[in-house]
């Protein structure tokens, strides 16, 4: 009676969102978390020039710092009450899960992105342009989606680990530097700030594109092994 | 299951023991080579006696990290899942992590001395950072604890993962720092013009870092093997203890 | 096939966090036997399900669950069993509907199946649409047997499943159990609830110090 994977992927999304509909977990913590550091930003560099200068790099990292806690969030719904124990002995195909948690990331991380992007288009005076737009929707995706596959395949790697709180920054850092260069240079082309045009953002995307592919795939391929005993 | 059997001589074998001699014949050479008998740079003076040291511990951490990934995945593929390999790749990225330590380090005072500064966001130096960092994270996830199929199960995996990673780190960095026009100090070695004595001193110091790597993994991994084998004899103490109880 | 024991342990040794909790168990359960597992805490009762659900790795010896060898290959016996261990496996912010709904798409069960399985453990009606946060220890429980009998296992494995239930919980519990013995189920249950079980169980097996001691 093995399931298709993309049924569980669907099936774990929905009840993942579902958790976090309720609890607001998200909405209550993890956005009024990243606009604060938003605020700290500016307080630290205290110009308006440098600001709109740095903008791009700003939202990727409060992306990230809010990362960490979604990650050990969607885990610790797992491992409360041992569902992901079950999960494991209902013979639920590991890829599913993988895909599914990744997808529900992918969601959560995109609506705290938007929420960045707003406050940055207010408190650092960035704007966009039309083909900037398209770039940076583009970037947005390319990037949320292999930050969502890494944080769900590290996410489930500690899951259940002593001292997970901060191993997993650890981990997870070194791996996602290259979303952070290339999302940040892609976003940096799209607000066109330091004199950068639009179309030189293109190739950072490309980058982000095959980060996303990768780890995927590794994902997919690993997952299972990552949360066994 | 594995027995790993003390000799009563010492912890060593007759292979670690020509290992450890080749080391140290080689890098009492690179000692004395590299502080008194190469000259000096026309350049860089005396500065330049850190290459020896540099470059040699730079191309060890690089070769444990290969070391690290294709033990990693002879552990994945293989059949019998020869837990040898896994303490090979947890030995080789021990080593590693240390040498990369030592890479960075002179790596940094060597450039406070020739360029003015201590670091510089090169693609390389920048790559290297990670690598390290990473590896540091590698050698965590081993920490992680369980059985000792579930430690080589996550770090090969972890491993391999970092296989990925490494490219995608150098290429992004690589394009990145594309933009911004450095000077050209960036690649300090080409710059040293050498004569024959300062290459072979240099070639006879990364035989002898090679050797030293061989030397201390070829231990460490036994140390690890002994571990396992302690874990699995308190095991059997544990289960005739668990079997006295049961008679009680 | 069928008179291949389900259960088929031999000198098995597992190990949980660092210590041998089976010390060499032999064991064998026949099909459609539903056998209680007894002995004093510590005594490996939850190892060996969970040895049996393929979830603890067997480290000496042989174990055979339904025919898989789990010495080589954990993994594929485990859609067969069904495992209730301490904890419920259920998410504490959704409904009761929400969750078994959840455990019974993940595994393929119809709907049918789905409101059969909640009318059986009695979490239907309004029960369904309170959150499991809100639940007591006894709905929680009766909740998660619900997720476990829309997964149609051939062998149950139950740890305490009459913990924390009332009078009528623990007579539900036995009758789900008989039921799913009549079924074709295996079911092997572990218990602190030795008078009740007795009148359940077709054999005793008792657990002592990770050893099978006989009983005769």
């Amino acid at each position: 009676m093995s399931m298709s994977v993309s049924r569980v992927a669907r099936a774990v999304a929905a009840k993942d969102l579902r958790i976090e509909l309720r609890t607001r977990v998200v909405t209550n913590q993890v956005l009024p978390f990243s606009g604060l550091v938003m605020i700290m930003f500016a307080f630290a560099l205290d110009s308006d020039d440098v600001l709109q200068r740095v903008a791009g790099g700003l939202v990727w990292l409060a992306t990230l710092f809010s990362m960490f806690i979604l990650v050990q969030r969607t885990f610790a719904v797992e491992t409360y009450d041992g569902a992901l124990d079950s999960l494991r002995v209902a013979g639920v195909q590991p890829q599913g899960i993988f895909l599914g948690k990744s997808l529900a990331l992918f969601i959560e991380l995109l609506v705290l992105e938007v929420v960045l992007f707003i406050s940055a288009v207010v408190l650092y005076r960035v704007s966009v342009g039309g083909l900037g737009a398209v770039l940076l929707v583009t970037c947005v995706l390319c990037a949320t989606a292999g930050l969502a596959f890494v944080g769900t395949l590290y996410g489930g790697l500690t899951a259940g680990a002593r001292g997970r709180e901060t191993l997993l920054p650890l981990l997870l850092l070194p791996v996602v530097a290259p979303v952070l260069i290339c999302a940040t240079r892609a976003t940096e082309s799209a607000f066109e700030s330091g004199g950068v045009t639009v179309g030189e953002g293109w190739a950072w995307v490309a980058v982000l594109a095959t980060f996303a592919c990768v780890f995927g795939l590794g994902g997919l391929l690993s997952f299972g092994s990552l949360i066994e005993e | 299951m594995t027995t790993a059997t003390v000799n009563s001589k010492g912890v060593g074998t007759p292979t670690t023991r020509i290992y450890g001699a080749l080391a140290i014949v080689a890098l009492g050479w690179v000692l004395l080579g590299g502080l008194f008998f190469t000259p000096e740079d026309v350049v860089q003076g005396d500065a330049v006696r850190i290459m020896y040291v540099h470059v040699p511990t730079a191309w060890v951490a690089y070769l444990a990290f290969i070391v690290t990934g294709i033990a990693s995945a002879c552990w994945l593929i293989g059949k019998k899942h020869s837990l040898g390999f896994d303490r090979v790749a947890g030995a080789s990225a021990e080593v590693g992590v240390v040498f990369m330590a030592m890479t960075l380090l002179s790596g940094s005072l060597w450039g406070r001395i020739t360029w003015g500064t201590y670091w510089v966001w090169d693609p390389r130096l920048t790559t290297t950072a990670f690598l390290f960092v990473t590896y540091v994270g590698y050698l965590a996830v081993r920490g992680l604890g369980g059985s000792p199929e579930q430690r080589a199960r996550r770090s090969s995996v972890i491993a391999l993962l970092a296989v990925l990673e490494i490219p995608l780190v150098h290429f992004s960095v690589v394009l990145w720092r594309s933009l911004h026009q450095q000077a050209s100090v960036l690649s300090p070695d080409g710059d040293i013009k050498m004569d024959g004595l300062m290459l072979f001193t240099l070639l006879f110091g990364v035989f002898g870092f090679s050797v030293l790597f061989a030397w201390l993994v070829s231990h460490r991994q036994r140390i690890m093997a002994m571990q396992d084998a302690l874990q699995t004899n308190a095991l059997d103490a544990a289960v005739s203890e668990r079997l006295r109880e049961a008679q009680v | 096939m069928s008179t291949a024991p389900v259960v088929d342990f031999v000198d098995a040794v597992a190990v949980y966090n660092g210590y041998p909790a089976l010390a060499g168990v032999t064991m064998q359960v026949m099909r459609n036997e539903i056998v209680l597992l007894q002995g004093p805490n510590g005594a490996g009762k939850s190892t060996f399900l969970r040895a049996c659900a393929g979830l603890v790795p067997v480290v000496r010896g042989s174990a055979h669950v339904l025919g898989c060898d789990l010495v080589i290959d954990r993994e594929s016996v485990r859609e067969r069993v069904g495992l209730l261990g301490h904890q419920n496996g259920l998410f504490a912010d959704l409904t009761v509907m929400e969750n078994v709904s959840f455990w019974s798409t993940v595994v393929g069960a119809t709907t049918a199946e789905r409101g059969a399985a909640m009318q059986r453990m009695a979490v239907d009606g309004q029960l369904a649409n309170r959150r499991i946060s809100e639940l007591s220890a006894g709905q929680k429980r009766r909740c998660a047997l619900a997720c476990l009998v829309v997964r149609r296992a051939e062998l149950w494995l139950l740890d305490e499943p009459h913990a924390g239930l009332d009078a009528k919980g623990r007579d539900e519990i036995d009758l789900i159990i008989k039921e799913a013995a009549s079924a074709g189920a295996t079911v092997v249950v572990a218990s602190h609830e030795i008078e009740r079980a007795k009148n359940l169980a077709t054999r005793t097996v008792s657990l002592v110090a990770g050893q099978v001691r006989d009983l005769s």
